[in-house]
């Protein structure tokens, strides 16, 4: 099998992953999710870096699907399927489960992390409920949302994490619509208002950065939350072939910037090169952007960067809070 | 030994749920369950059982959990009611078809609209056809006792089912009765620690809930059907078990004065206890008036119901709930369709009774019964009677 030659957008990581990587498969191969899905790279990184004393919720969607057929299974860790909208709410009760069972001595005495996963759909609109509840509970647990933008496991319906001016088969664009007329919902900085001891976002675009994280989440205590963003070609009309090169550029435009907030203080984690590249070159590589005007860009553009801005201006006010 | 107190019904089945020794409660709180809900997270935080209490923030959710822990071998209660169950539909074929042995309190109370929360049975029959053990009791000392069968129904391996134990919102659940709670030493005898068949652990990875096509789907509701059939036997085996220990016996259907009777009359819940005063006063009027009590409503008791009716002229099927559009009251829709095929049958009569809290009185009972004996077998117009319903 020959990589693809974008392979090496990854800086040094022939040389790393193999060292910081599991070599263990939780989520193995054999499912049946589109070529070039950038979720179901994610969710197999989000595996290795949790590792086996696992037990993984995962809503209704794109991963549960390809990856449980009955009777396959591409799961390795133990895994629990119930609805759409409760993944967060069943994974409460898992941890609460085990935290009960291990108390009594009926299980091995053993950190097992309950972890919820589930795409932007799940997360962000059906399910914000139950990800409310159990973030505010203060379950020790991890949440990883997959984030790729609309609902791509029912064909491709707008979700309220889809982006201003995305074409979608709900709110697609026409003679009098540019497509999606909302901005995304910022749902991380929603779980930052829970209080949780962490908040991330990531990409499967920078993997290693996206492993410590989950690394990072699974090592603390209480509820943690991290916002993985996931290349769809199918969903996004994109290339299979450039999953991971489109992934990068939404950061190095500023799109989809790679923060963490622990106990409430802003870092970012990865800095891309200043001034940033534009928002054009990530808009153009995807069907789903191309009816946009350059009027409708700059609009976009101008989005970007006061986000960016708002963002940097909480990284550099946090500062001040640890010397408080 | 078993001791006899007064005490509040609602308390009660949190009461058994402790005796039971649940090790996750996952429940919001809805009127008139509220209480259930308020017990349970008390014998949590009074450590009275090494448990943990999830405060929920919705019925979907508290289901949701309950499954989440069930799953890795944890036994759960939860509680609802009315709005809540129905916000709970969702996720409840899910639980019976993952064969998670949950139990569930239902404080039955009508389904708004109107917002009404007073009690009937319009919560629990639309989830009829979700694949749960469904138990009705009549009084308090029934709903402590069924609380109890139903961990040890909905464990046993042959079962593996969730069970939901009905209890008429404010006038079981809100009644301070006197019962006779058993005993932790008699109850650990008669209820084993739960030995679940498959856990989420990562000692034995198992995937729970996989994506199922047209190839294995009717495989797998031919296989839940099943399990909701044969658990009868399970039911009667326990409750024979039951009976044996604590000295009380239960019954699918339970008569009441049924000896040569040719009217009879068929209730769920706490309403067969003035139904039954009613009968009295009938019989005392040389009226030859029975009661049949349904106490179990899923798996449905056909062959019980079919000898119950046995000589019997007239039977009046009480139903707290409307199939809107349909046959009348969900209850009489069923026993029609199981009395069918029977060569002789009585002939039915259906009344909608207190519906939305409406009260049901000793003489309205009698009442009832004494209009279908005057009538005999005279057919009626209408199928089914919104008992004292008020028109303009």
């Amino acid at each position: 099998m020959s990589m693809p030659s974008n392979f090496k957008l990854v800086e040094n990581f022939d040389l790393y992953a193999p060292k910081l990587t599991d070599r263990e498969e939780y989520f193995c191969p054999g499912h049946r999710a589109c070529q070039g899905c950038g979720e179901a790279l994610a969710v197999r990184l989000m595996c290795k870096a949790l590792g086996k004393d696992t037990v993984v919720t995962n809503a209704t969607g794109c991963m549960e699907i390809v990856g449980s057929l009955y009777p396959t299974t591409a799961w390795k860790v133990p895994w629990i399927h119930v609805a759409f909208p409760n993944a967060a709410a069943v994974a409460s009760g898992v941890e609460a489960g085990l935290k009960a069972l291990r108390r009594q001595g009926k299980i091995a005495d053993r950190d097992v992390k309950s972890v919820g996963i589930g795409g932007d759909g799940a997360t962000m609109d059906i399910g914000i409920q139950a990800l409310s509840g159990a973030m505010e509970r203060g379950h020790d647990m991890l949440y990883v949302c997959f984030d790729n933008e609309a609902y791509m496991n029912t064909g491709i319906q707008r979700s309220s994490a889809t982006p201003f001016g995305a074409s979608t088969t709900t709110a697609p664009a026409g003679k009098v619509s540019i497509g999606n007329k909302t901005w995304k919902k910022n749902l991380p900085e929603i779980m930052v208002a829970h209080n949780l001891a962490y908040v991330a976002t990531a990409s499967h675009g920078y993997p290693l950065d996206f492993m410590n994280k989950v690394k990072k989440a699974r090592s603390l205590k209480g509820p943690s939350y991290i916002h993985c963003f996931t290349v769809c070609p199918t969903g996004w009309r994109s290339a299979s072939e450039i999953t991971m090169k489109l992934a990068r550029l939404a950061t190095e435009t500023g799109i989809f910037p790679l923060y963490e907030v622990e106990n409430g203080k802003y870092r970012m984690t990865v800095e891309p090169r200043t001034p940033l590249r534009p928002v054009e070159d990530y808009l153009k590589l995807q069907g789903r952007f191309r009816h946009l005007p350059p009027d409708q860009i700059k609009v976009i553009q101008d989005r970007v960067n006061m986000e960016y801005r708002k963002l940097l201006n909480k990284v550099e006010h946090s500062k001040s809070w640890s010397e408080m | 030994m078993s001791k006899r107190i007064g005490i509040e019904v609602a308390v009660a089945a949190a009461e058994a749920a402790a005796l039971c020794r649940f090790d996750v409660a996952a429940v919001y709180p809805i009127t008139p369950q509220s209480h259930v809900a308020e017990h349970l997270s008390n014998i949590v935080a009074d450590g009275r059982i090494d448990a943990e209490f999830i405060t929920v923030e919705s019925e979907h959710s508290a289901m949701s959990a309950a499954m989440g822990a069930s799953a890795t071998g944890a036994r759960v209660v939860t509680a609802t009611s009315s709005q809540g169950l129905m916000y709970m539909h969702e996720v409840l074929p899910i639980a019976s078809a993952m064969r998670l042995p949950i139990v569930m309190a239902i404080a039955n109370r009508a389904v708004s609209g109107p917002l009404n929360i007073l009690n009937d049975h319009s919560d629990i029959m639309p989830q009829r056809d979700s694949g749960w053990i469904s138990l009705f009791a009549e009084n308090g000392q029934e709903v402590v006792d069924m609380m109890i069968q139903a961990f040890k129904i909905a464990e046993h391996r042959d079962v593996q089912l969730p069970v939901n134990v009905n209890i008429d919102g404010f006038q079981l659940t809100h009644m301070v009765e006197p019962l006779e709670m058993p005993d932790q030493k008699e109850v650990d005898k008669f209820l084993p620690p739960y030995k679940p068949y498959a856990t989420l652990h990562p000692d034995k990875p198992v995937s729970m809930g996989t994506f199922a096509m047209n190839d294995v789907y009717t495989e797998v509701m031919k296989a839940k059907d099943a399990a909701l059939v044969n658990s009868k036997e399970v039911i009667l085996a326990v409750w024979k078990e039951w009976e044996k220990r604590f000295g009380r016996a239960y019954e699918p259907i339970e008569g009441y004065r049924v000896k040569g009777a040719e009217i009879l009359m068929l209730t769920m819940g706490s309403m067969g206890e003035t139904a039954a005063v009613a009968i009295d006063e009938l019989r005392k009027k040389g009226i030859p008036a029975g009661l049949l009590k349904m106490k179990l409503w899923r798996p449905f008791p056909f062959d019980e119901l079919k000898k119950a009716v046995k000589g019997a002229k007239t039977l009046i099927v009480t139903d707290r709930a409307v199939s809107f559009g349909g046959p009348g009251g969900p209850v009489a829709g069923e026993v029609r369709s199981a009395l069918y095929d029977q060569p002789t049958r009585p002939a039915i009569i259906n009344e909608i009774i207190g519906l939305g809290g409406r009260d049901m009185m000793v003489e309205h009972f009698m009442e009832i019964v004494m209009k279908a004996a005057k009538a005999g077998r005279k057919k009626r117009k209408e199928a089914y009677e919104f008992y004292g319903v008020r028109e303009a």
